[in-house]
């Protein structure tokens, strides 16, 4: 039986509604207002669209309940906040958007943005992100940690806003439409090494969780589950979403990436160049 | 040598004596969880809220009446824990039992049920709304089976006791394996942080 009220959040939070109102009224506006020729397709309109729902899903719906009370569903909670989400939204190439509310707000010359900017490019180096967005996976799922962020409203909500945020830093990192070649973009050699590396110590995390005879997360056991699931079975469905999916992910990353590389290296006209200077000037 | 060690040992001792960062049985949630508050039903029918339990060192427990094994092992040990407890200090501690199985705890049945655990137990139980709202609040939730041929069916809830100090503060969670005498120490402790002696 269908229920509405399944759609409603279980732990309502204006701010996360107001957050992703904004993203999307600024998204359907930046479109209907944006010149034709830049507008993204309806795939990537789509794609976008799809991303943060999904987000906005699993963190204001009945879906987050099941995540404080079921630990695999938790594991599936932190999948789309920290790599599905942030990967459809990265892969649908907002930069149009961005660009139209860059011009549109006057943010060329705010003094004020400078800071802002700066701690992005610091969380943009291949190392830091890499070691955070892998560091962030490890931290929260430090049993002691664990337990104190299952417990605690404010700490919950920061663990769920982090792991978001920093999925959406990870993936725009990885999935850059702009070229390494022409601007300072991230080599796709490099984002694709980032994508392997990080998969590693994921499945190792996810495996040692599966394999795991003790319960390492007695959270669940403690404050009741949202249904009678037995412990180790709860365990091992969350051993497993954290280490076969993500790995899967890390894998569609680095072919998307493989992908777009061969299409840089094969020379094409472009529109408006002439020819023979695509092909250094030979034909 | 010898002096040395004995030297050390004191220290130690001493270290252990007056240091309050010796860890708790328990597992210690300050700052993680508010402080006290609930609208329930009394085993008279009463509304009671915690500021009738003021003052008091306060112990919650969801649970019910026809629990087979977690709910009276607890409900027990606690009771040995509060009986280890020098007099005055035992008439200072209230164990809140929460039945989060109002459909078939009425309050009598509930006043029955808490006297076999002795004087310091009170029996609370609310309407659905009320009981979700406070397990929410402490983060935890109850969901039930499928009623049997006989009607009855079983109640999942948390296995854990929250403990909240004299100010109502929430200050320590006790994992079900915590055994009735560790529990007491560190009743005993919160109680000696609250008299200062």
């Amino acid at each position: 039986m269908p229920d509405a009220s399944a759609l409603l959040p279980y732990d309502y939070s204006p701010l996360t509604i107001l957050a992703f109102v904004l993203v999307l009224a600024g998204y359907g506006i930046a479109l209907l207002r944006m010149a034709p020729d830049q507008q993204p397709g309806p795939v990537r309109i789509v794609a976008f669209t799809l991303g943060v729902l999904l987000c906005y899903g699993v963190m204001q719906t009945r879906f987050d309940y099941f995540s404080q009370y079921m630990f695999f569903v938790h594991r599936g909670q932190h999948l789309i906040l920290h790599h599905l989400g942030p990967f459809l939204i990265a892969l649908s190439n907002p930069l149009p958007i961005f660009r139209f509310w860059y011009r549109a707000l006057g943010l060329a010359n705010k003094p004020w943005l400078a800071p802002v900017a700066w701690l992005y490019r610091l969380l943009q180096q291949p190392v830091i992100a890499a070691v955070l967005f892998v560091g962030l996976i490890y931290f929260w799922l430090w049993p002691a940690v664990h337990f104190d962020a299952m417990l605690s409203r404010d700490l919950y909500w920061l663990m769920n806003w982090s792991m978001l945020l920093d999925g959406l830093l990870f993936w725009w990192l990885m999935f850059d439409p702009r070229s390494p070649a022409k601007t300072t973009a991230l080599g796709y050699g490099k984002r694709i090494l980032i994508l392997a590396l990080v998969a590693l110590p994921q499945m190792i995390l996810g495996a040692w969780i599966v394999f795991s005879r003790d319960m390492v997360y007695d959270v669940y056991e403690v404050c009741g589950r949202a249904w009678p699931l037995a412990p180790e079975t709860d365990q091992l469905l969350g051993g497993l979403l954290t280490w076969i999916p993500p790995a899967m992910m890390s894998i569609l990353g680095i072919l998307i990436l493989l992908r777009r590389a061969m299409h840089a290296d094969t020379p094409r006209p472009h529109p408006g160049q002439p020819r023979s200077l695509v092909n250094g000037g030979v034909s | 040598m010898k002096t040395g060690l004995a030297a050390l040992l004191a220290a130690l001792a001493l270290l252990a004596g007056c240091g309050n960062n010796q860890p708790w049985h328990g597992k210690d949630i300050s700052g993680l969880m508010p402080e006290l508050a609930f609208e329930l039903t009394g085993t008279n029918g009463q509304t009671v809220t915690a500021s009738d339990s003021a003052g008091q060192l306060r112990l919650l427990y969801f649970g019910f009446t026809s629990c087979p094994d977690v709910c009276p092992d607890t409900l027990a040990r606690l009771r040995v824990a509060i009986n280890q407890l020098p007099e005055a200090k035992r008439e200072q501690v209230e164990v809140l039992f929460v039945s989060v199985d109002p459909k078939r705890d009425t309050p009598e049945r509930l006043a029955s049920y808490v006297n076999f655990f002795g004087e310091h137990v009170t029996g609370l139980t609310g309407t659905e709304a009320q009981l979700r709202a406070l397990s929410k609040r402490y983060r935890t939730t109850f969901g039930y089976d499928e009623p049997d041929e006989n009607g009855n069916y079983n109640v999942s809830h948390s296995s854990a006791v929250y403990v909240f100090d004299h100010q109502g503060r929430a200050r320590l969670l006790m994992r079900p394996d915590l055994s009735a005498q560790a529990i007491s120490e560190d009743l005993a402790r919160l109680s000696r942080e609250h008299t200062g002696t």
